[in-house]
């Protein structure tokens, strides 16, 4: 078993979805949460605020800088994520691809480190 | 591992060129097997080198064993237990134990299956880079080293080595199984490690062939498409290696005097006949199966060309067909193009030219030959010779620009 990441990438500035679409998106996504709850792959998920709700805590060198905003200034931006177990990369990008499909944006699948 | 070259360990040709042989035919078999009884790449990979290194002492002087297979299967499976004892590791005793005792196929894959298809689908695994599973499968599947597979890609040894690296890298970290795809996925999942088989050949193409200095690219992917076709039941990879060997069979007849020379120019007495007779052989039982697809397409394409005994017999309008029929399951521009010059012989080069001016290619330097040859048929030779300057800007093959130069005048 391997804990994946799945990022779920917005990317700003194209043209997205109705307001009917994501509706239907939050519906969708909802139903995959309840899918993957049952089937024992959730650890954790969640949306995200905004990227402009961000702040950052820069203290390598003990001066603990404070910036308003996201780290990246990039149009893509995390917009939420979930934490799962699989079994293999396989099983976790076919969770990956139910979900993107569901909440309608690109989803980045990344390990964790083996403890 | 090769065979060294100086001194008195120095061993003819031929003995040297026969081991080698060997090796490459049996590395996939005797690593996949490997990898899956111990779970582990490079622990595999560390214990065939091993294997091979006594290979290499031992098969010039006691000559080769009758199953030269089974030797090293044994062999390499008995160095990887060397290596974990003496590299200590917390469950070293398990995974010897695993070795010694487990010969059998894991218990979740239901009916026995080729531990060749378990290496080809992960080194083929859709989350690698083209160019890594492109490495990884000539080294694992193919038993080149990697010295070999740099320099036919014209690269350094070390950037090939570090895609290879970077594939078993990603294999581990990220947990790919050494599986075959369920059912479900295996069409798709095969359309990736054929992929990978016809870049390596298209690699080979237009190479200068070299005796013994370069690893002829087109031939080592013939040979994994036919181990693919004995392994897997699929009219894809039939396909695929339909359309290789009926472009390998025209390999004698492309180059003259150092420059291209075309289908329709080609002397066709110099066509491979028995790679033609097994090429339209497998597109026959394609037909017959009738689940068309891209790779069987282009091979029945390639059928067509290589029936007519003189390129002015060519059935121009059945390629157009089988155009029509590739456009609608894999729609791109390439196609279209090659379409066009089909049309261009049913409808005349105007027809064509207004179909190719259409496409978006111009970084293509097909794009730019194919509208230089209809100008040029439709007399408008300034406009024609332009086309072909802007082809040679493109072209890096020094045939095919002795042949652009020609045509150019």
């Amino acid at each position: 078993m391997t804990q994946y990441l799945l990022s779920v990438i917005h990317e700003g500035g194209l043209p997205h979805l109705t307001e009917a679409e994501i509706q239907q998106s939050f519906i969708d996504t909802g139903a995959f949460n309840d899918e993957i709850q049952a089937s024992g792959h959730w650890v954790f998920a969640g949306g995200l605020e905004a990227p402009e709700t961000a702040t950052v805590v820069d203290n390598v060198r003990g001066q603990n800088l404070i910036t308003d905003g996201p780290y990246v200034e990039a149009k893509e931006q995390l917009g939420g994520f979930w934490i799962i177990e699989a079994t293999d990369l396989d099983e976790a990008l076919a969770i990956a691809a139910r979900g993107s499909l569901a909440c309608k944006n690109p989803v980045e699948v990344r390990p964790f480190q083996g403890e | 591992m090769s065979a060294p070259t100086d001194g008195p360990a120095a061993l003819a040709t031929d003995v040297a060129e026969r081991i080698a042989g060997i090796v490459r035919a049996e590395h996939g078999r005797v690593i996949a097997q490997l990898i899956r009884r111990l779970g582990d790449i490079d622990l595999a990979e560390d214990a065939v080198a091993d294997a091979l290194v006594t290979a290499w002492e031992r098969w010039p002087r006691d000559g080769i064993p009758p199953n030269p297979g089974a030797w090293l299967t044994t062999t390499a499976g008995n160095r990887a237990i060397d290596r974990i004892r003496r590299e200590g590791k917390r469950d070293a005793k398990h995974q010897a134990a695993m070795m010694i005792s487990d010969d059998s196929p894991a218990p979740d894959d239901g009916p026995v299956t080729d531990d060749r298809l378990r290496l080809v689908f992960t080194c083929c695994h859709p989350a690698l880079a083209l160019e890594n599973r492109v490495a990884l499968t000539l080294r694992l599947l193919g038993g080149l080293t990697v010295e070999e597979i740099a320099r036919a890609f014209l690269v350094p040894e070390t950037t090939m080595a570090q895609r290879i690296t970077r594939a078993k890298q990603k294999i581990k970290a990220a947990n790919i199984p050494y599986r075959v795809p369920r059912e479900a996925d295996l069409g798709e999942r095969l359309g990736g490690v054929l992929a990978v088989l016809y870049l390596v050949f298209n690699e080979g193409y237009l190479a200068t062939a070299g005796p013994g200095l370069r690893v002829d690219l087109s031939t080592e992917a013939i040979r994994l498409a036919r181990q693919l076709t004995g392994l897997v039941t699929h009219p894809e990879a039939d396909g695929l290696l339909a359309l290789m060997l009926l472009t390998e069979a025209r390999r004698d007849a492309r180059i003259s005097d150092g420059s291209l020379v075309t289908l329709g120019d080609q002397d066709r007495s110099r066509w491979d006949a028995a790679l033609i007779d097994e090429g339209h052989a497998l597109v026959r039982r394609c037909l017959a199966r009738n689940q068309p697809g891209p790779y069987q397409l282009q091979a029945a394409i390639n059928a067509v060309h290589t029936d007519a005994l003189d390129a002015s017999m060519t059935d121009w309008s059945q390629i157009a067909q089988l155009y029509d029929q590739l456009l609608a399951i894999q729609p791109s521009p390439v196609v279209e193009l090659n379409r066009a010059v089909a049309l261009a012989e049913l409808d005349g080069p105007e027809v064509a030219l207004a179909i190719v001016d259409r496409l978006d290619l111009t970084t293509y330097h097909a794009w730019h030959v194919t509208r230089a040859e209809l100008l040029r048929r439709l007399g408008r030779p300034d406009e024609a010779r332009a086309a072909y300057d802007a082809a040679l800007a493109l072209v890096e093959n020094e045939a095919e620009k002795a042949y652009l130069i020609s045509r150019r005048g």
